[in-house]
């Protein structure tokens, strides 16, 4: 049986693998943030999985401990939503990159935020496709030098913070790899959320973007947490306020509290985990369907 | 009095010409009479011909049949479509307010009623109940009791409350009496049928059936003709049990989710056809490398691409046994009526846990929407085997980690599950580990890849989905090789090829993947020819059985195949017998 463990330090959610990723990788604090997150939750890491993406930022997979689940490339919502609707009792979290869940994986991002599973979200924005050496993403800024496109990325960026209100995810945050601690809050705040909630992190590449560096980013980021004034619950004034600030904002946006889950509204679904039903059955209860047949 | 005949009703789709043929099978089986019912028609709501043809017996029939006796038709379209199956003899009953109009296109010696099927409608209640006038109308000339529909109408209108009920079962009548006591028609009776219970389900019905007997708790899938039946016979059942359908925004979205639950514990399906099976390549192969166990059942309808979506064929083999980048291991599957769609289906959620790997169940349009008969069910036949999980005792303390994928003999793990505390592991589609941890080390990689391949060496199957089955003598002038829905077809024509005295037999494969090969090499060599049947056009099965087999000398296997969306006639395939006998 388990032991109880009372406290858990961030070391307790580490494996033993090194983290691969370029010295100076935003990706780097976002897993310190998850493990803080994770510890001040004191998660347990068998009831928790880790659904990855593939990318740069999929690798926190190999990073994280806790069950651990690295999926084909831009399929992290769905499987995070099968492994949650298997077992009711686990947390899940999901995590990838802005080409992952904003690209390939764009349509399944809008429905999960829609059907508002129980999971959380993490995406790991760096605005170029790292892995495969420093293509234009979804998020890349318009007229961004890339390897597919030298003379400037004419598609316009994908704008997920209004994306993510509009297609109704209930709760809604954005941080930065440059303050870790910041960041470890929205994602407990997330994790803690009952329904889909979203952290866009803005992760930096320090290799293929030599724009959206962390200075780049400091100097014009806005903390909504510090401004009182600001109601995350109020959806319009959020998304008036992603458009104002050109999406360059921390802190929790969005949360709305009223909004049921998917698995408080699928029909028949039991309080105990459908995995730890038992299959075999008494013919008898078969016999009855089978007479709707005759 | 016959023994056999086979009825039709034709008309616009969108008019519910379908429960004319829906009330009349459910009726017939009550009766005790073998049915075999074979709709056709398009993808298009409103308009446009369909018809349901139903062969009726007082033997086991699995196959539609060359010839058509009796015709309800709602239009003159209807005739003039299906006047080329009329036997002379046939009957054909028009809406019509004559009583005998003039019909020429009917064709020679074809009695032609008129009966103002929709007239008597509006005169009991509405126009909407013509159907039922209609099905009243084939029971008297099938010589059938009127009484034995009065439950069924009960059933299947007591929900829209008492006075539906009535009025549907005045128009069964009116139709009914109408042509009750037509006796220049009396030859089309039917002789009585047995009256034992039997059932009468869809290939997709009895895969549902037999999905949620075999303990499948969470179907994800996109609609698909012809595969949506699935999903919405299981839309009711599944939450009764405990179970979840998600229909999801995509086939990649349907297999994934599918994954993902199956990887947590959960007994999950998809369910689709062609396109959406295209779709699903990347995820089949990354269930395979994490060892998740998933069953996909693809319900194949003609293609390439949208192809023709609601016609039979059988085309996808090569993408079941083939599709997806790298060695992926996987089972497929064949069931051959809704019977072993049943047993198939069940079975199938067995396999993918025990060999922890996709699992296909390679169904086709005929078997998956034909009504058929099924004598019985036997539910103690389905067996739960979860197969390999780790007992606690084999987890390992809290903070190790697990190796989920160690090298056995078998090539199978036992597998922990997240909420097993000890079983952390990572599950990646990359190369990896013992304990899922990501390598290229070549070593590890061609040890992984022997193991994950090894699983499949032998695959024991439930006795009632056995992976192949001969009838017909060991050393045949003629072998008979098919797999699917060509079932039906290859066994009739046999049956009335060994009355005419030749020397045939019948394989049928339900097993394609790993290909029971050794028995059919043995088969295929004891003929003096082989014929492999399918409904395809690069004859896929004799491709495969060639470079499986390999002995088979060219000059002894045959193609006989069929690619115009419709399933073989018997009669079809004694033809290409006749002339190779
Ligand atoms: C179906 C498929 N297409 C392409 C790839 C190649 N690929 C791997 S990662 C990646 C992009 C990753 O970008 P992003 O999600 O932004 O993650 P990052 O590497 O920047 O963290 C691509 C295109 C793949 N693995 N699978
Ligand atoms: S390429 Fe960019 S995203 Fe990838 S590890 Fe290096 S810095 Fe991080």
């Amino acid at each position: 049986m388990a032991t109880v463990i009372d406290r858990r330090s961030p070391k307790d959610y580490a494996t033993d693998a090194a983290p691969w990723w370029c010295p100076g990788c935003g990706d780097f604090a976002v897993l310190r943030a998850l493990q803080m997150a994770a510890a001040d939750l004191n998660l347990d890491p068998a009831r928790t999985v880790l659904v990855a993406g593939i990318g740069c930022s999929g690798k926190i997979g190999d990073y994280f401990r806790s069950y651990s689940v690295h999926v084909v490339h831009g399929r992290t919502m769905p499987v995070a939503t099968g492994i949650k609707l298997a077992n009711r009792d686990l947390t899940v979290i999901a995590a990838g990159g802005d080409g992952d869940g904003y690209g390939i994986g764009l349509n399944h991002f809008i429905h999960a935020a829609r059907r508002n599973v129980d999971i959380t979200y993490i995406v790991m924005d760096n605005k170029v496709y790292g892995l495969t050496k420093g293509q234009t993403s979804p998020t890349t800024h318009l007229g961004s030098r890339t390897t597919s496109a030298p003379t400037g990325a004419i598609d316009r960026p994908i704008t997920p913070l209004r994306m993510a209100l509009v297609a109704g995810v209930t709760y809604l945050a954005q941080g930065f790899s440059g303050d870790p601690k910041h960041l470890a809050r929205l994602i407990k705040g997330a994790i803690q959320h009952k329904g889909f909630a979203l952290v866009n992190v803005y992760s930096p590449c320090v290799t293929y973007n030599k724009i959206n560096t962390y200075d780049w980013y400091k100097e014009r980021l806005v903390n909504l947490d510090d401004d009182e004034s600001y109601d995350p619950g109020n959806w319009q004034a959020a998304l008036n306020t992603v458009i104002d600030k050109d999406d360059l904002v921390t802190g929790l946006i969005y949360r709305a509290t009223d909004v049921p889950t998917y698995e408080e509204l699928l029909p028949g679904y039991r309080p105990e985990p459908i995995a730890a039903q038992e299959l075999q059955r008494d013919p008898a209860e078969w016999a009855k369907i089978l007479a709707e047949f005759a | 009095m016959r023994s056999e005949l086979t009825w039709m009703v034709g008309g616009q789709q969108g008019e519910g010409i379908e429960s004319t043929g829906y009330v009349l099978s459910a009726g017939l089986n009550r009766l005790g009479y073998h049915i075999y019912g074979y709709r056709t028609f398009s993808s298009r709501i409103k308009g446009g011909h369909t018809n349901f043809r139903i062969r009726i017996a007082t033997r086991r029939v699995l196959a539609n049949s060359d010839h058509v006796d009796v015709l309800i038709a709602f239009d003159r379209d209807s005739v003039r479509r299906n006047a080329a199956q009329l036997t002379p003899g046939a009957v054909v009953v028009i809406d019509d307010e004559e009583a005998h109009p003039q019909l020429p296109e009917a064709g020679d010696g074809v009695r032609v009623l008129g009966v103002p099927l929709t007239g008597i409608a509006r005169d009991v209640g509405g126009v909407i109940m013509k159907n039922m006038v209609g099905a009243g109308a084939s029971a008297a000339l099938l010589g059938l009791p009127v009484d034995a529909f009065d439950d069924l109408i009960a059933e299947r209108f007591g929900s829209k409350g008492e006075k539906v009920v009535e009025a549907n079962r005045r128009a069964f009548r009116a139709g009914y009496e109408r042509l009750a006591g037509q006796a220049a028609c009396s030859d089309l009776r039917l002789e009585a049928g047995d009256g034992r219970r039997r059932y009468t389900m869809t290939g997709d019905d009895a895969a549902g059936f037999g999905a949620l007997v075999g303990g499948c708790r969470l179907i994800a899938a996109y609609p698909i003709t012809p595969a949506s039946d699935i999903m919405h016979w299981l839309v009711p059942k599944l939450p009764q049990f405990g179970g979840v359908v998600v229909q999801t925004e995509d086939e990649i979205a349907a297999i994934t989710l599918a994954v993902g639950a199956g990887y947590a514990g959960v007994r999950a399906m998809t369910a689709t056809s062609g396109p959406g099976f295209s779709l699903m390549m990347e995820a089949l192969g990354y269930a395979g490398m994490i060892e998740a166990p998933v069953v996909i059942v693809d319900v194949q309808r003609a293609g390439p691409s949208t192809g023709m979506p609601t016609k039979h064929e059988q085309s996808d083999l090569f993408e079941m046994l083939y599709g997806s980048h790298g060695d992926l291991p996987r089972i497929v599957l064949a069931p051959a009526t809704a019977e072993e769609c049943f047993y198939g289906a069940a079975e199938a959620f067995n396999l993918a846990e025990r060999y922890q790997t996709p699992v296909i169940l390679a169904m086709d349009l005929a078997v998956g929407l034909a009504i058929q008969t099924v004598d019985d069910l036997d539910f103690s036949r389905v067996k739960i085997d979860r197969g390999l999980v780790a007992a606690p005792e084999e987890l390992g303390p809290e903070d190790a980690d697990f190796k989920r994928y160690r090298f056995t003999d078998s090539g199978i793990s036992p597998r922990s599950l997240p909420g097993m505390p000890g079983g952390l592991h990572l599950a990646t589609g990359l190369e990896h580990d013992e304990t899922g941890h990501i390598t290229e080390d070549r070593r590890n990689r061609v040890r992984m890849t022997d193991k994950r391949l090894r699983k499949f060496q032998s695959v024991e199957l439930n006795d009632a989905i056995p992976p192949v089955t001969f009838d017909g003598p060991e050393a045949p002038d003629l072998l008979l090789l098919g797999w699917g829905s060509t079932y039906g077809p290859l066994a009739e024509a046999r049956e009335r090829l060994e009355r005419q005295g030749a020397s045939v037999a019948h394989g049928h494969i339900r097993l394609l993947e790993p290909l029971p090969a050794g028995v059919l090499a043995s088969r295929i060599a004891q003929a003096r020819r082989v014929v492999v049947v399918e409904n395809n056009a690069r004859g896929q099965l004799a491709r495969l059985l060639r470079q499986e087999i390999g002995t088979a000398d060219k000059d002894r296997l045959h193609s006989v195949l069929k690619y115009d969306g419709t399933p073989f006639l018997p009669s079809e395939i004694m033809r290409e017998c006749e002339a190779m006998l």
